[in-house]
């Protein structure tokens, strides 16, 4: 070993950068920009006040003196930072996160005293039915467990699939991956029934059951392939030493398909979260999901965009903190050094 | 520790058969090789053994008690796999204890077996690696390693060495027989490899076609094969076969070649009444084609005359590819001999030490005859 390590030639030469690479970096940075600069576009707008929206594109934010009267700091000689203070605000947030619906800002009506309609003016306004604040907190409990749900039960039906013997197995799994091909709408209406027949309609339950039944198919189809590309010999070994299945599934199998369940799990969770037709149909109005919320800015107001951007921007941290999390589960490929290859 | 039987083992999968009748009594503390070409069923053998497969018809046996229906894991039987098999997601120290760990035994018993074992094998520095983090060899290493802390009454070895360089196959092949040494239990290792078989092996079975040729140890083998299947197979460069005859003249037996003929040593000649003026196979080996200048002495020579087609020199030998009639062979010869391509020159046959295989018996794979070993 130490003759075969001491013959190799020790070569540290520095490589240049190939004309390929520099071509890849320009295109990588294109496609930055092109998705960086309406998210920032958002970003900016959602933090502009409404006179200003209105009236001036987000990318003349820092020109201080532009804009219509009312907009402009009341002392002309003030300071450029004093003046760029009041071009932004956080009252979009605010006023979408209580639901406020009035002329004005919620700050402003509550300072003046007069309570707008159906608030409190306290942290109760957070959980407003019309607000995004309670909307938030409904896309959580809808979607955590129809995210964990149709998973843990797919890694299941997965490793059965793979790696157990039964009779039927090709042709259940076969069924499954066909009903794949059947369209949500299609199944509205008698799931609709059926729920109405167990009276669960309306509530968080019935959005489980459906996201869950339409996860499944997608979800075991994808773990199971997954899981049908580890080596048999990892199986037939664990037996050897002595392992069951669920020991098995438990300690081996779990562990190297993290990569694929943590794929799924974004996957099932930007689905759940943008989702707007089952929400709307089996919650409705009653248990206001985000996207449900968002809608309905944009029909009832119109224009209203300060308060669109804000929910929009709202509506969009979740999902990139998830994303964030669990994108090295992508990079990472756990199966280097399984078997000599 | 123990003994293995197959007991008219059949293995199919639909109507493709992967192991025949297969009878085998493997004894304690044996090292048993199990080789042949690929898909002679002796990894299906193994398998069953190992339960993982099931056998379609017959009886295995550890010690004295019939396993067909036991679980893999109460088997007691621990396998070293081609692939080596390691969790990649563990560290060395846990893929050994893995199988202790799910035996429940205590935290300290576990803990001294990796240890030991890990001594054993020259691994302690390597015990908080992860699989992907090891050489070939080392891989390899943890595997035997995973296999020996559970102290097994037998140990498996399916091809272990195929994923090594040559120069390591050779380093642990005689590590692999230290080992056997030292823990003085039963190995079973399946090899397709006839080097590996004859160097290790305290017996070898050699299989073709799912069924048993020859059951010996190396040396029998090697001298007195059953069967042109097992001559043809043990040995490299590979035994030399020429079709012929067997004819009789004035009292004297010749094997009839074509273009040449050679002189049936007297004392051999009542092996071969059966088959006079009949086809046969004519088999002799690369080393017993000699340079008459450099032939021992002792030997019964019979003079060939040849033309050279190609010479290799292996430095302690040389390899000469040689011609005649319609007959192409290898001879391994000294390296002091001078030749090289298109020389003529005569070689003698070493008559102590050839091999007469009879067609007719079973022309797929003719049986020696007047062989010493009796099935």
């Amino acid at each position: 070993m130490t003759t075969a390590a001491l013959s190799k030639p020790i070569s540290k030469t520095k490589k240049h950068r190939e004309p390929s690479k520099i071509g890849t970096t320009i295109g990588i940075v294109l496609i930055l920009i092109l998705w960086l600069v309406p998210t920032v576009g958002l970003l900016v707008t959602s933090f502009r006040p409404v006179a200003l929206i209105n009236t001036t594109g987000w990318w003349t934010a820092l020109d201080v003196d532009n804009g219509p009267a009312s907009a402009q700091h009341p002392d002309p000689n003030a300071s450029y930072a004093e003046k760029l203070g009041t071009r932004f605000t956080i009252d979009n947030y605010v006023d979408a996160l209580t639901g406020y619906r009035g002329t004005g800002t919620y700050r402003a009506a509550c300072a003046s005293g007069t309570k707008p309609l159906g608030m409190n003016c306290n942290i109760s306004d957070l959980l407003n039915p019309r607000g995004m604040g309670r909307a938030f907190v409904n896309s959580i409990i809808v979607t955590i467990p129809s995210t964990i749900l149709p998973i843990l039960i797919a890694l299941f039906a997965a490793y059965a699939f793979a790696w157990m013997d039964f009779k039927g197995r090709y042709a259940i799994f076969a069924v499954l991956v066909g009903l794949q091909v059947v369209p949500i709408q299609m199944t509205l209406v008698p799931v609709l029934r059926m729920f109405a027949g167990m009276g669960i309609n309306g509530t968080f339950p019935a959005v489980w059951l459906f996201h869950t039944g339409f996860g499944l198919p997608y979800a075991i189809y994808m773990l199971r392939n997954s899981m049908s590309t580890l080596p048999k010999d990892l199986f037939e070994s664990a037996y050897l030493d002595g392992a069951n299945h669920w020991q098995v599934f438990n300690r081996i199998v779990l562990p190297l398909t993290t990569p694929a369940i943590a794929s799924l799990a974004i996957f099932q969770f930007l689905w759940v979260w943008n989702d707007l037709l089952v929400s709307l149909v089996f919650l409705g109005g009653q248990r206001p999901v985000m996207t449900y919320q968002i809608s309905n800015m944009v029909s009832s107001l119109g224009a209203g965009w300060h308060l669109l951007t804000a929910a929009a921007f709202l509506s969009m941290l979740l999902p990139m903190i998830v994303f964030f999390a669990l994108q090295k589960y992508f990079v990472r490929g756990m199966m280097a050094g399984a078997v000599k290859g | 520790m123990a003994s293995v039987t197959y007991k008219n083992v059949w293995k199919k999968y639909g109507d493709v058969i992967a192991v025949q009748d297969l009878n085998l009594a493997i004894e304690d503390k044996e090292f048993l090789v199990l080789v042949g070409p690929s898909g002679c069923g002796k990894t299906t053998a193994l398998r069953c053994l190992a339960g993982l497969e099931e056998i379609t018809q017959g009886e295995v046996l550890i010690d004295d008690q019939v396993v067909n229906d036991v679980a893999p894991k109460d088997r007691d039987i621990a396998m070293v796999f081609q692939s080596y098999a390691l969790y990649p997601h563990m560290s060395v120290y846990d893929n050994m204890a893995f199988g202790l760990k799910l035996r429940k035994l205590d935290k300290a018993d576990i803990d001294r077996r990796v240890q030991e074992s890990a001594r054993t094998l020259g691994i302690e520095g390597l015990l908080k690696r992860k699989p992907k983090e090891l050489s070939g060899g080392q891989r390899q290493r943890v595997a035997v390693g995973r296999a020996i802390v559970r102290e097994p009454k037998v140990f498996l070895f399916d091809e272990p060495l195929s994923n090594l360089d040559a120069k390591l196959r050779v380093q642990t092949r005689a590590e692999l027989s230290k080992l056997h040494q030292r823990l003085e239990t039963t190995f079973i290792y399946v090899t397709h490899d006839q080097t590996e078989a004859m160097t290790m092996a305290s017996r070898i079975a050699v299989m073709n076609k799912g069924l048993l040729q020859q059951l010996d140890t190396p040396q029998v083998l090697y001298d007195h094969p059953n069967n042109l299947f097992v001559a043809g197979f043990i040995g490299s460069p590979a035994m030399n076969f020429f079709n012929g005859k067997v004819i009789v003249e004035e009292g004297t037996m010749y094997i009839d070649l074509g273009s040449f003929r050679v002189k049936v040593p007297e004392h051999d000649m009542p092996r071969y009444d059966s088959v006079i003026d009949k086809e046969i196979i004519f088999g002799i080996r690369p080393e017993d084609i000699h340079n008459p200048e450099f032939a021992p002495p002792s030997i019964i020579a019979e003079p060939v005359e040849v033309n050279v087609d190609v010479t290799e020199l292996m430095g302690n030998e040389i390899f000469l590819y040689l011609i005649n009639g319609n007959h192409n062979f290898i001879a391994r010869v000294d390296p002091r001999t001078q030749v090289s391509f298109g020389d003529k020159m005569t070689v003698v046959f070493n008559m102590d030490n050839y091999h007469i295989f009879d067609p007719s018996l079973d022309p797929e794979n003719p049986p020696v005859v007047g062989g010493i070993t009796k099935e």
